[in-house]
């Protein structure tokens, strides 16, 4: 008897009002949502970065190669190159530096040494420049010392550079402080009271632990570091061959009507961006768990 | 690096066995104070020597206050679509399963990973009067490159995935047996979203709203090439920084400078509160 009754209540279900479950919407409701939120992003997002592609190469390879390879071009690139190299690998010493006091450590005011860390985030990329240039400009209080030591920091690459580690501080840092505060200090214990020292922990026990999130953090602030523009403007003195970086040259370019080529560097960015897009996604991907829990930048 | 246990003078922190405190500790605050507090303390001398006279003359000056008029107006518009749209993204993404999903889903970052300047010049190409959307949009007699619309549009573009990313882990996380329950003391879908779903995400949403709005006031490259920048109308607070710069007027400079600086930390204040709210009401995120 009681599996007849049950029968019955299930044969009586599917002649309720027809709604697949009560915690989703309508198919018609859905797919409708669906084609607003892709529509947007199509237009918003994946539009534009078609359109670099298509200018780039709407005058023909040869205007493309030749934007490339002119000698202002080039040596936009070797200096973008050369920033992110001197820029990155300090600010990934900092924020390995940073994470490991803050995440293996208990000391007062931590809270407050995070929130400085972030600073750089809140504050705008001319405002980054500005206050370079104010510290080491012709008006500064250091000007004399600057010009007897025949130091050039203002409209000269130690400007571009220090701006640029400026913008991108905080990348490495708050990318690993989250990560190693989670993973705790137990394996650095056990290491250290199995007799290793310090560095031997670091390179055998934390390193491999946070691998992937330096890779990440180091990833993300690479593509800023090599894409910085406001900070980078304000300081640089645009000097053509000289302290122009790619994102510069792309301007002077553009301002000058020559849009095939500033097409021509702006595809090389947006490679880099793509390249960068498709190591994080494949990161997140691959060794999620290994990531800061923390997806927000 | 020292083998020892170097916590020797450090009153304030717990004991530990494990080495390099003193070490990791005095690196970062060097290099902070070095890349980041001398120099955001330089601008505030440098405001501070103007006089409170002068500095309040500079900003509050006309070209000044409708440079940050302009900012702010395009800022909030820009950070409203975004939440509109960021939400409508985050939740197509995490509750539906669609073609290509997970290709959108990690388009979202490209606005943090593509460089404003490039951002900028290809806005301005495609919504220009011979562009791909600004064509079309121009026999509408809607016109968007090089007006104030402009500005809004490219703001758009490097906010939306600060409310996406926002959103998107909370709406994750949020627990479908409350739908459950709601559907089961009889409110329909539409009650269910606005009554419990909703208030669940309001935190979060704010907050992405912030980020977004922060973001945006202070942006300068993508803005520059889609702007017409023309004084008292679509010129930004950052690009009359720039200039003033370029007439050698730094005093000028210094003083919107510490304007926008300290919006900017209020904002960031307001950020850290509206989390530590949500965490208060929710529960770790």
């Amino acid at each position: 008897m009681a599996t007849e009754s049950l029968s019955v209540d299930t044969a009586t279900r599917p002649s309720r009002p027809r709604r697949v479950s009560a915690t989703t919407e309508r198919p018609a409701v859905k797919w409708t949502l669906i084609a607003i939120a892709v529509l947007f992003l199509v237009a918003v997002l994946l539009l534009p970065l078609f359109t670099v592609f298509i200018q780039a190469f709407v005058k023909g390879p040869g205007v493309f190669f030749a934007a490339l390879s002119d000698p202002d071009g080039a040596a936009a690139v070797r200096l973008t190159l050369l920033v992110a190299v001197i820029a990155v690998p300090l600010n990934l010493v900092f924020g390995v530096c940073a994470a490991w006091a803050i995440a293996k450590f208990e000391f007062h005011g931590k809270a407050f040494l995070i929130t400085l860390i972030d600073l750089p985030f809140s504050v705008s990329p001319v405002i980054s420049g500005l206050i370079y240039v104010l510290l080491f400009g012709a008006n500064s209080v250091l000007w004399p010392f600057l010009q007897s030591a025949n130091l050039q920091i203002v409209f000269a690459v130690p400007g571009i550079v220090l701006a640029t580690i400026f913008v991108t501080f905080p990348f490495v840092a708050r990318e690993l402080i989250p990560l190693m505060q989670d993973q705790g200090s137990g394996d650095e214990e056990a290491a250290i009271s199995l007799g290793a020292s310090g560095w031997q922990t670091f390179w055998h026990v934390t390193l491999p632990n946070i691998r992937w999130g330096l890779l990440y953090g180091v990833l993300l602030c690479n593509a800023r570091a090599m894409g910085e523009f406001g900070a980078v403007s304000v300081i640089s003195g645009h000097i053509r061959g000289f302290t122009n970086t790619m994102p510069l040259h792309i301007e002077i370019l553009y301002d000058s009507y020559n849009f095939a080529g500033a097409f021509a560097m702006a595809s090389l960015l947006a490679l880099l961006a793509l390249l960068t897009l498709v190591l994080k996604t494949f990161l997140e991907f691959r060794f999620g768990a290994e990531l800061a829990a923390t997806r927000r930048h | 690096m020292p083998t020892g246990v170097s916590r020797g003078g450090w009153q304030f922190a717990k004991p530990s066995v494990i080495p390099g405190f003193g070490l990791t500790l005095g690196l970062s605050i060097t290099y902070l104070t070095l890349i980041v507090l001398i120099p955001l303390a330089g601008l505030a001398f440098k405001s501070a020597s103007l006089g409170a006279g002068e500095f309040w003359r500079l900003a509050t000056d006309e070209r000044t206050l409708d440079a940050l008029w302009t900012s702010f107006g395009s800022s909030l518009i820009a950070a409203l679509v975004n939440v509109v749209f960021g939400l409508l993204v985050a939740w197509v993404l995490v509750r539906y399963s669609f073609p290509f999903r997970r290709l959108l889903d990690a388009v979202v970052d490209l606005p943090f990973a593509l460089p404003t300047a490039v951002a900028g010049i290809s806005l301005s190409a495609l919504y220009a009067p011979n562009g791909w959307i600004g064509g079309p949009l121009g026999h509408l007699g809607i016109k968007v490159a090089y007006t104030p619309s402009g500005i809004v549009i490219a703001l758009i573009f490097i906010g939306l995935p600060f409310v996406v990313r926002t959103v998107q882990p909370v709406l994750e996380e949020l627990e479908q047996e409350i739908e459950e329950a709601a559907a089961t003391l009889g409110a329909t879908r539409f009650q269910t979203i606005t009554q419990v779903i909703l208030p669940r995400l309001t935190p979060a949403i704010l907050t992405g709203f912030a980020l977004a709005l922060a973001r945006a006031v202070g942006e300068y490259g993508s803005v520059i090439f889609i702007a017409a920048n023309i004084p008292y109308k679509s010129e930004i607070a950052p690009l009359l920084i720039v200039i003033r710069l370029q007439e050698y007027n730094e005093p000028a400079a210094a003083a919107i400078g510490m304007v926008m600086l300290v919006i900017a930390f209020a904002m960031l204040l307001v950020i850290n509160l509206l989390q530590a709210w949500s965490r208060r009401r929710f529960g770790g995120n």
